[in-house]
């Protein structure tokens, strides 16, 4: 009888980088991502798919980081929130959020701007409604929301201007 | 978590030879919504783990004559967005888009939503409306089961441990039978459902040619309520029949108390959603 977990090799492409983490097999993506890339922007808070904290991008695809397991991940395309700003400058909607009050603890924050980017890289110029049935999958404990659709609504605005 | 042996077949064949050898504590991994947050939870303990996501293809949607077949990992979001679908089984696509958030549907599959066998689940009731059957593939044959026959008890399925569901058949939902599935939710947009109904309609000289009805979270298995449907059957198309056939539902459903409701309470509400679905697909005025 073994006592060490079995291990799986994981290679995949974060947010354009190339990684690679040896991981037991239950490793969950979040936790690879944290603790094997030391990527701790992406939370994980209820850790059952139901608060969008953990959200990240897997190709193409959103998706809940603290019911993946890693090794689903391997040779997949990963982004997190860490990807979203270039060369020192904030993407919009992290702009948008800071301008407009969109968190408060910012616990929810990275799941929430990775799962806006992803409503408009697939739809740049949603509805407001849209926006709200989008990011109901998004918990937010602080804010009561209004701010963080304003956020995005507005986000959305100033890029087409 | 625990630990499991882990098994990614390159094939659905080399898929159903490792279940044929490991059996009933073995485990296939689709989307991985729920066996990930059973595992996590220690609800489910699988020695061994099945994972699909190097099985390429079978995520398709094709129409093939008078059916849509569906792949097995195409996803609920694939369905819901489907322009194949939203031709030639628009219900099906509505239902499939009023499933939980956008990120669990990008990721839960169409086979392990069936095969997880929540009744709770969305797409049951408007499966069974519509008819469809599934393949379910093991390394000694094929057989097609209808979604009807499929569920036996709270999470349990007549799919065999060694048994993949490799593909989903819908019959196509002809253009003059309206459909429509109404779910329930008094808590909060992402929930799942109090009750969930699906119906379809054919009204012709204003009598029902042809009525179909099918419900979830009312019970241990998604129903077809085939009571209320010969209620229905050349009746005429108007409130009263309406009212009184939906009332047959109270007695068909066996709810349980949970925090969505009571089970009295859910009992109530589907006899109203029935009547209101009933309503929407004959055009009856509310
Ligand atoms: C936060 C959250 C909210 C949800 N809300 C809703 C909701 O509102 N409405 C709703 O309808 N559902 C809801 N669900 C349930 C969701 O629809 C199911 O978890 C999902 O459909 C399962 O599909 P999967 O591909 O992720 O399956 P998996 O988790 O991979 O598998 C589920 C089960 O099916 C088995 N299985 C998977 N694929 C196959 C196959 N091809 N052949 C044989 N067996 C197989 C697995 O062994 C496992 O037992 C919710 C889930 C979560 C996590
Ligand atoms: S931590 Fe993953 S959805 Fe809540
Ligand atoms: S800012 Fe605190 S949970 Fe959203």
């Amino acid at each position: 009888m073994t006592t060490e977990p079995r291990s799986v090799n994981v290679r995949l492409t974060v947010n354009g980088t190339p990684r690679e983490a040896a991981v037991p097999v239950y490793r969950t993506l979040v936790d690879l991502l944290r603790y094997d890339l030391g990527l701790t922007g992406t939370k994980e808070a209820c850790g059952v798919g139901v608060c969008g904290a953990c959200t990240v991008v897997v190709n193409g695809n959103l998706t809940a980081s603290c019911i993946t397991l890693a090794f689903k991940a391997d040779g997949a395309t990963v982004e997190t929130v860490e990807g979203m700003a270039r060369d020192g400058e904030l993407h919009p909607l992290q702009a948008s959020f800071i301008e407009h009050g969109g968190f408060q603890c910012g616990a929810c924050t990275p799941g929430q701007l990775v799962a806006a980017k992803a409503l408009l890289d697939s739809n740049p110029e949603p509805t407001e409604d849209e926006v709200r049935r989008w990011m109901s999958g998004n918990l937010c404990r602080c804010t009561g929301y209004a701010q963080i659709l304003d956020a995005i609504v507005k986000a959305t605005a100033a890029r087409e201007a | 978590m625990h630990d499991f042996e882990l098994h990614a077949p390159d094939s659905i064949h080399e898929a159903v030879e490792i279940l044929a050898e490991h059996g009933g504590s073995t485990r296939v991994l689709a989307g991985g919504t729920a066996l990930t947050t059973m595992v996590k939870q220690s609800l489910v303990r699988p020695d061994h783990i099945v994972s699909l996501h190097r099985v390429p293809g079978w995520s398709h949607v094709a129409r093939l004559g008078p059916e849509i077949n569906i792949g097995m990992l195409a996803t609920h979001r694939a369905i819901e967005t489907s322009p194949l679908i939203r031709e030639h089984a628009p219900l099906l696509a509505d239902t499939y888009a009023q499933v939980a958030t956008v990120r669990i549907r990008s990721m839960a599959t169409v086979g392990g939503g069936i095969a997880h066998g929540d009744p709770a689940q969305d797409p049951l009731p408007t499966l069974l409306a519509l008819n469809a059957r599934v393949r379910l593939l093991s390394a000694t044959g094929e057989r097609q089961v209808p979604v009807g026959d499929l569920f036996r008890d709270f999470f349990d399925t007549d799919i065999g441990p060694d048994e993949l569901l490799i593909e989903v058949q819908v019959p196509a939902q002809p253009h003059d039978l309206e459909g429509v599935y109404l779910k329930f939710l008094p808590r909060s947009e992402d929930d799942y459902a109090t009750v969930g109904v699906a119906a379809l309609a054919r009204v012709e000289r204003g009598r029902f040619q042809e009525a179909r009805v099918a419900l979830g979270a009312v019970g241990p298995v998604p129903l077809r309520a085939t009571a209320v449907e010969q209620a229905l059957q050349g009746r005429k198309a108007d409130a009263a029949t309406v009212r009184k056939a939906a009332e047959l539902v109270g007695d068909l459903v066996d709810p349980v108390d949970d925090a969505r409701g009571s089970a009295d309470y859910k009992r109530d509400m589907a006899v109203v959603f029935t009547r209101r679905a009933l309503e929407q697909v004959a055009g009856i005025p509310r």
